[in-house]
């Protein structure tokens, strides 16, 4: 194990929805981008993102060209008797010369390191392994060499699991935020028939309405109310577990505010404690925002790697309601 | 790959009832006196005990587990131990592989790291594995899984795919589904506490806590961690396609009402006793008019109820 990684500079993995955000992610200092292709295999399915097979291609032999690497996210389920798709997605993804697979289902990890067993493989947070023993059967079965961690830990669990995994850790601190552990979560499905396990969607665009009831604007997924907002309330979008829900007479956002993550300010502290790479979230986002976002962290993390206190970046217009949090890392969270 | 083939249309597997693991934070009392009326009243062949969903829990009825397995088995039935289904730090993971490692025992693992120290003995991959394939399916088979509990967003077709894998397949057919899991616990933050000092005010609500939309429409049951369905699992109507499918356990997660009652409700069912209509009927007013859901099941939205044989 290289236990010297807590030294290492922190690898910035960043998000590339579509073609122009690979290039504006690996301009803005990304050391690395993820996508994934434009169907089922990925958990960001969302209508006008990812890439066909050509502008992959020509995606990595951007990135290559700007030595940046490329991770192809095929981080859904597999279906049951129909995983054509997925076996291609690898297949290609290979064959485009990507430095790396993510992955999720176990199936599809088997078949990958029995069919492609030089095509690195990476642990999606989908496949929530959240402590020492899973990562190791994941190392051991699949070979994995890095576990992308569930949004679930704190700082201190992180720095003492990668004291005791043989493989790299990466993970997220910036944008949305799953409250719930990732892969294992059906709500969306419970309301709407679609998850992100089977269909790579949350909370789908296809099933939201709202409606003006009585002066309030009422925000709707499938046929549950998740938020209404009064004239002077900015309306979200109704993400099932950023809604507001009444338990025993108090209205509140039971499950979480609507709030994204943003651990810049943790840096120093996610480096001590022995990860390889930190993640931002977002690929359904516009170019604009990737650039902000990446060239913010490009900055912070070249600060932490000098030992220098962290520059004076904004961000709040870039988080959900202008709210930010740093979710699970800290133990108050829970 | 596992060669045997099971299963399929007009080859229907003896059915087996199960009682899943209690979900809820009930007093150490209520939980074993709830399991000494299953013993001794309950038609279920297999009976599922452990803490799945908050390991702050567990040392509450602990003293109870053993000498609730002890009866259950002088009864003929089969006992196995759940596994947690969130496991975050080294505590609960020696809690798991303690588990693991009991002899003569067979556990339900709801989590990698009891599927990594159970790998090649046998035991049940429990529903809060993703197992959505045949891929991961056989994986799990060659390992020793001699049951695959099904996660409960699965679809009829999905599972008749994995019933073609020949390994033997539980899904669950009555009570709150549960829909997700997370560090965050959602009883405390009602009561503006911290997870660390929860006062275990999960424990006031049996069945879980009623969570409606701001509109007052009944939505979820929250329990600690863990987000259940509002509406019932009800899958009586679809018991019979379940068993075409090659379903061969039949899983009744325990909730705060007469479960010997529902036990019987299912058992005269497979018995063909009673038919899907008398049995709903029943199971109605058993769970007191609170709706049931089967849209899983019809890879539709969960919360939907359109039973085929009603």
């Amino acid at each position: 194990m290289n236990k010297s990684l807590a030294t290492k500079k922190l690898e910035l993995v960043c998000p590339a929805g579509t073609p122009a955000s690979l290039r504006a992610a690996v301009d803005a200092g990304a050391d690395t981008v993820y996508l994934g292709f434009r169907d089922e295999t990925n958990a960001r399915n969302f209508p006008g993102l990812n890439f066909s097979r050509k502008e992959l291609a020509d995606g990595v032999a951007y990135a290559h060209d700007h030595n940046a690497k490329v991770l192809v996210a095929i981080n859904t389920f597999p279906k049951a008797g129909n995983p054509e798709s997925w076996h291609d997605a690898v297949r290609d993804a290979e064959a485009v010369d990507a430095d790396a697979v993510i992955l999720a289902d176990i199936g599809l990890l088997a078949y990958t390191a029995e069919h492609h067993p030089e095509l690195r493989r990476h642990l999606s947070v989908q496949a929530s392994a959240s402590n020492t023993e899973a990562i190791r059967f994941y190392a051991r079965e699949f070979d994995v060499k890095r576990v992308v961690l569930p949004r679930v830990l704190t700082v201190e669990e992180i720095a003492a699991l990668n004291a005791d995994v043989p493989v790299e850790t990466e993970v997220f601190v910036f944008g949305g935020l799953c409250v719930m552990a990732e892969g294992r979560c059906s709500l969306s499905s419970y309301v709407t028939g679609q998850s992100p396990n089977m269909n790579g969607v949350c909370s789908p665009a296809s099933h939201v309405h709202y409606e003006e009831i009585d002066g309030q604007l009422v925000s709707k997924l499938g046929d549950f109310t998740i938020n209404s907002f009064g004239e002077d309330e900015a309306a979200g979008y109704p993400t099932l577990c950023k809604g507001r829900f009444s338990v025993e007479g108090s209205v509140s956002y039971l499950f979480e505010d609507p709030t994204s993550l943003n651990a810049i300010t943790m840096l120093d502290a996610l480096m001590k404690a022995g990860v390889t790479a930190l993640k931002i979230e977002g690929r359904q986002r516009g170019r604009a925002y990737v650039t902000q976002v990446v060239s913010a962290f490009r900055k912070a993390v070249d600060a932490a790697s000098r030992g220098e206190a962290l520059p004076d970046l904004d961000m709040s217009l870039l988080t959900e309601g202008g709210q930010e949090t740093t979710g699970a890392y800290q133990k108050t969270w829970r | 790959m596992p060669t045997k083939r099971r299963g399929g249309k007009g080859e229907i597997m003896t059915a087996k009832l199960t009682l899943g693991p209690v979900l809820f934070n009930w007093s150490a009392e209520r939980w074993r006196d709830f399991y000494f009326e299953i013993t001794d009243e309950a038609p279920v062949e297999v009976v599922y005990l452990g803490e799945v969903v908050c390991s702050k829990r567990l040392p509450f009825y602990a003293e109870h587990i053993l000498e609730v397995a002890e009866r259950l088995t002088a009864a003929g039935k089969e006992v196995v131990f759940s596994s947690l289904a969130l496991v975050m730090n080294n505590r609960e993971l020696e809690g798991v592989s303690e588990l693991a490692e009991q002899a003569d025992s067979l556990v339900e693992a709801n989590d990698l790291s009891a599927i990594s120290y159970l790998s090649g003995e046998p035991h049940i991959v429990g529903p809060y594995i993703s197992t959505y394939n045949e891929g991961t399916a056989n994986f799990f088979a060659e390992r020793g899984a001699k049951r695959i509990v099904l996660p409960p967003e699965l679809a009829a077709r999905t599972i008749g795919e994995l019933a073609k894998t020949g390994v033997d397949l539980e899904g669950q057919v009555f009570g709150r589904l549960p829909l997700a899991i997370s560090a965050r616990c959602y009883h405390a933050r009602s009561r503006n506490l911290h997870k660390d000092n929860c006062q275990f005010v999960c424990g006031e609500d049996l069945d879980g806590m009623k969570l409606t939309t701001v509109d007052g429409k009944d939505f979820l049951a929250v329990n600690g961690t863990q987000t259940l369905s509002h509406n019932y699992c009800n899958l009586a109507g679809e018991l019979s396609t379940l068993r075409e499918l090659g379903v061969s356990h039949f899983r009744l997660s325990p909730q705060a009402i007469d479960m010997v009652a529902v036990a019987e409700c299912f058992r005269a069912l497979l018995d063909d006793k009673f038919d899907a209509s008398e049995a709903t009927a029943r199971l109605s007013d058993l769970v007191d008019d609170v709706p049931f859901a089967d849209g899983f099941f019809h890879d539709q939205a969960g919360v939907d109820w359109t039973p085929a044989e009603l």
